[in-house]
């Protein structure tokens, strides 16, 4: 069968180059269809109820988008005309943003001062630069003793001050997120320009959603060229033909632009995440490619000619080639199991990459080498020998490596809890990626970029001028403020005081909540109608005022911590105030939760593709005993890498949770090449255990440790990536495949070996 | 403030005047004004009115929140016209009210009575584009026309609500204006407005204001007694009921002042 497959594809060459350049053009035409997506809800799925939370929030209120520009003056004081100056122009350049609503500032800030019953209301700093020393003076000690204000807009200490824009991306197309991302750096350039003693940074959700698209496309055009570097040069020193690397890179090219041709057909977009699936596709596609190459190499130098060395190389890779391209897709179809829509487009992707590797490297690149010219040299021995040597090592210190394997692997597996789950969306950002630095700046500086918005209700119309309500989000509000995770709470209750203050001749002693549920609704009334467009309460109070949104901006802390606070605040609200009903949202609280639901959903995921994986085996290799033996030396090399990690990082997020499948699909690939070889010799040849390991370490020996330098090299270079979900999957899968070599050269000969002499014994 | 009366509102020609003939020529910027200068000219004469106003809020969740208000308003020559809005409901600002006196080019002036404080409070503020009552319409969409709040160009003709509508482009003379500019539709026969697209600083377009059921008074005054005002960016909207018009009712400047607004009901 496979024979006449062979026969078939090696004299049809031309028939099976164009009918693969027809396939290639046929599915290739999707990727016209390929979109980058560039929010960071793509992250959640629909049933998400965080996502939910967060959605009925900006519903309710109002989106909060943002792009938030922080500016640093060389001077260290916020406080000197120039900085004014600029914030001010700036604050008139924000408006012109795409999609602006709303542009907050020192300089615009609705200050509100009273005399007698005149209740003035104007921005905080309006005319410029008509302004004296004490004006100065003035305007610094209403802003950094203005809650609203402080932590948020000025620092405490007034070194830096900065401007909110908020945007309200209509989600219509990709190109939102770009469009604002080029205006505001355009509107930076400008200001840079006309004040260079003044340094900007700029975060926001805008900005992080913008650093997702960024690091996605930051990775296509950096790692896949080395990538490719990476692979020819392999290629061409483990190879050492030039006609064997240029097919490669065809079957991988190819490859490639299939799978995000068909991706593209179905109509999915690329993300942060997917955008790692070239480079791994890559790393597989070349795997399949030295399988095949390795052995009809050897067999063109051991004296046979092109055609019966490639259907030699096909009569004894077309299986183990397919069974490995089963399970690697089994594991990354793992991914589907997934909470995040991301990587199950991830996992899908590269899936579809690995059935068209697998087809290219078994349909197009026998042809390619027979219309290709290929000269080898005779056949020297060496890496063989090198081999042997080891397989004699392994046979003669079979039980030294089996305890000793064990008990490295038992230290290791014990680290394993040591690891914590953790999602904290600015560190999945290098400190390359300028989103990274200027966060970083802002967070010490400033303020924060983490928050979570409580949505508080009462169960009346205009219910939130009642003064027990009141009560209660002050006596939150000051609760939160003590917390130490808390940078800032933006509150109503901040507002009311003020007004309440205003009403009574800015008298200090009357900053304090209208205790008159109607005097609170009239000052409210009366607040409202004097703000500017932009500058309104929707963004706090929902049209009926029966609810008040109170916003806490939150020091960088883990995911976990993020939790147990969320947790805390909702106890102290249940425990000390009468509020009855609130919920929890923001992006930083789905971010926290979602890697606790990830990492759940993916269990069952990752347990369904380990059963299947054994399936597979135990009918490939035709044993039940050695089907799930074999899951041992697959199962290990993950473990210890998951125990090493606490070492590297200790930190598992999404992207780890869900390289576990991903992972055992392509180390269990070494195992079947080398338990086929060693069976094919126990059943073929009936050799003894010790031989038959000798033959799969002759045979297979040296395709198992070029693949899977190969894989390893392709996965360090995915390392690199400055997206840390898919640097973070790159080394953990890299870990896992050197370790798996090592296991399988050393542990799983000694596990062979062992169980037959029981056997014997029997 | 609230003289939404003159927003939706026309005059007949007088029945002296049928045979007047409006003739539109010049620069677009003379045809924009021209047409300007006789819906304020048709929208002369009224002297004072009284109506109720349903106001009905709508957020991007589907919640509405309903505010039933009153208004007294007085036709001031040459410039912005008085009036005074009591509020019925929500029912923690029953018995507030609301004096404005508006002004084309500078800032309002504006008191607000509240019942709780049993006081006056004078709103010394140049904002005009703030949200009315949390609503779609800004404060300067609900004052009085007059054409000194614009300068004019004329864009041509359109049908609007089946009527054949000259269209303006309209630039807002208040330095401090939400818009960047209006586009209004005013229809050739009575020159009541149809509507009006907002657009914000950045040119791009804000809100959609449209004119339903109008009805005339005095046999000469046009008001439109449904308004919806629909927010494109956020996509909020608020529509207002007009109900009650009364004209001529013998209201004056006594009417409109700091001791009229505590008597307000």
């Amino acid at each position: 069968m496979v024979e006449r497959y062979a026969q078939w594809v090696t004299t049809h060459k031309w028939f099976v180059l164009l009918t693969t350049l027809i396939m290639i053009a046929a599915m290739g035409m999707g990727g016209k269809n390929l979109e980058f997506s560039s929010n960071y809800r793509a992250f959640f799925s629909e049933g998400n109820p965080q996502l939910a939370a967060f959605d009925l929030l900006q519903t309710t209120y109002t989106k909060t988008d943002n792009v938030f520009v922080v500016l640093a003056p060389e001077s260290g004081d916020a406080f000197d005309r120039n900085t004014l100056e600029a914030v001010q122009f700036l604050t008139e350049k924000a408006w012109l943003l795409p999609y602006t609503t709303r542009v907050d500032s020192l300089s615009n800030y609705q200050h509100t001062t009273s005399e007698e019953d005149d209740l003035y209301v104007a921005d905080l700093l309006e005319e410029f630069p008509d302004i004296d020393d004490t004006e100065l003076k003035r305007l610094r000690n209403i802003a950094t003793n203005e809650p609203l204000l402080i932590h948020r807009l000025i620092s405490t200490n007034g070194a830096v001050t900065a401007v909110n824009a908020t945007m309200y991306l209509p989600e219509k197309t990709q190109e939102e997120v770009p469009e604002v991302v080029t205006a505001t750096r355009a509107m930076l350039d400008e200001l840079r320009a006309a004040y260079p003693d003044i340094d900007f940074y700029v975060t926001g959700t805008i900005m992080l959603n913008n650093a997702f698209f960024e690091s996605s496309m930051n990775d296509l055009a950096t790692l896949i060229p080395l990538m490719f570097v990476i692979i020819i040069i392999t290629l061409g020193l483990l190879l050492r033909s030039i006609a064997g690397t240029i097919s490669s890179v065809i079957v991988i090219f190819a490859s490639i632009f299939t799978a995000l041709g068909i991706f593209g057909w179905i109509g999915w977009s690329m993300s942060g995440p997917a955008a790692a699936a070239p480079t791994i596709i890559v790393t597989i596609a070349v795997a399949d490619c030295v399988h095949v190459l390795v052995t009809f190499l050897h067999g063109m130098r051991s004296g046979l000619n092109k055609q019966a060395a490639m259907r030699e190389s096909l009569r004894v890779n077309f299986q183990p080639i397919l069974i490995t391209t089963v399970t690697t897709i089994i594991g990354f179809l793992s991914m589907n199991s997934s909470d995040v829509p991301l990587f199950r487009d991830l996992g899908n992707l590269v899936a579809f990459g690995v059935a068209t590797a697998w087809l290219f490297s078994i349909y197009t690149l026998p042809a390619l080498m027979m219309v290709m010219p290929v000269r080898v040299k005779a056949e020297t021995t060496q890496s063989k020998q090198s081999l042997s040597w080891l397989s004699e090592f392994v046979i003669g210190n079979r039980n030294k490596l089996l305890y000793g394997t064990l008990f490295v692997s038992m230290f290791a597996l014990a680290l394993v809890p040591n690891n914590k789950i953790n999602d904290e969306f600015v560190k999945y950002f290098d400190n390359s990626i300028e989103f990274r630095q200027h966060t970083d700046f802002v967070e010490a500086n400033l303020s924060g970029i983490y928050t979570i918005d409580y949505s508080l209700h009462t169960d009346l119309e205009s219910g939130i001028a009642n003064p027990q309500f009141l009560a209660d989000v002050q006596a939150l509000t000051l609760w939160l403020r003590q917390q130490p995770e808390v940078i800032h709470v933006n509150t109503i209750t901040d507002i009311f005081k003020r007004l309440n203050k205003n009403m009574h001749s800015d008298d200090q002693s009357w900053y304090k909540l209208p205790e008159d549920r109607e005097l609170a609704a009239q000052y409210l009334l009366l607040y409202e109608m004097s703000l500017p467009y932009g500058l309104d309460l929707n963004n706090q109070i929902d049209i009926n005022k029966t609810a008040t949104r109170l916003t806490v901006t939150l020091k960088n802390i883990r995911s976990e911590h993020t939790l147990a606070l969320e947790k805390r605040i909702a106890d102290w609200i249940e425990t000390n105030t009468s509020i009855k009903e609130f919920y929890a949202a923001s992006p930083n609280i789905m971010f926290s939760h979602i890697g606790y639901r990830n990492a759940t959903s993916m269990i069952s995921g990752t347990l369904l593709a380990m059963a299947l994986i054994t399936i597979v085996l135990i009918i490939a290799l035709r044993s039940v005993k050695l089907g799930l033996m074999s899951m041992i030396p697959n199962m290990l090399p993950i473990g210890i890498a998951f125990g090493l990690w606490t070492f590297i990082n200790g930190d598992i997020g999404l992207s780890l949770a869900t390289s576990v499948g991903m992972a055992l699909g392509i180390v269990v690939d070494d195992t079947v090449h080398f338990l086929s070889k060693y069976l094919r010799a126990k059943r073929e040849q009936n050799l003894s255990n010790e031989d038959a390991v000798r033959y799969a370490f002759s045979t297979v020996g040296v395709a198992l440790w070029v693949t899977s330098f190969v894989l390893v090299a392709g996965f360090l270079v995915l390392s690199l990536s400055s997206f840390g979900m898919n640097a973070d999957r790159g080394l953990m899968a890299s870990m896992a495949i050197a370790l798996a070599l090592i296991i399988d050269f050393l542990f799983l000969p000694t596990l062979l070996l062992g169980k037959s002499k029981e056997t014997s014994h029997a | 403030m609230l003289k939404i009366l003159t927003q939706g509102v026309l005059v007949i020609a007088l029945s002296l005047n049928v045979a007047f003939a409006f003739e539109l020529k010049g620069s677009a910027a003379e045809k924009g004004l021209a047409i300007a200068q006789e819906s304020e000219r048709r929208n002369t004469g009224w002297q004072d009115s009284r109506a109720t106003m349903k106001m009905t809020l709508k957020n991007k969740a589907g919640d509405t929140s309903e505010r039933d208000i009153s208004i007294k308003s007085l036709e001031v020559e040459d410039d912005g016209d008085k009036s005074l809005t009591v509020f019925n409901s929500p029912r923690d600002v029953k018995g507030t009210a609301f004096l404005s006196f508006s002004h084309a080019v500078t800032p309002d002036e504006q008191w607000l009575y509240l019942p709780a404080l049993k006081r006056v409070k004078r709103i010394a503020s140049k904002n005009k584009s703030g949200p009315f009552m949390g609503s779609e319409f800004a404060f300067e969409d609900l004052s009085s026309f007059e054409v000194e709040k614009y300068t004019y160009n004329y864009l041509g003709t359109e049908q609007v609500n089946g009527l054949d509508c000259y269209k303006s482009e309209l630039t807002p003379a208040y330095k401090h204006s939400g818009y960047s500019k209006t586009i209004a539709w005013i229809d050739q026969e009575e020159f009541r407005i149809q509507k009006i697209e907002y657009y914000d600083r950045k040119k791009k377009l804000l809100k959609t204001q449209t004119f339903h059921d109008y009805k005339k008074y005095l046999d000469q005054f046009w008001r439109a007694h449904k308004m919806v005002m629909t927010n494109h960016q956020v996509g909020k909207s608020t529509e207002l009921l007009w109900s009650d018009y009364q004209f001529r009712t013998g209201l004056n400047d006594k009417d409109f002042n700091k001791n009229s607004l505590k008597r307000a009901r």
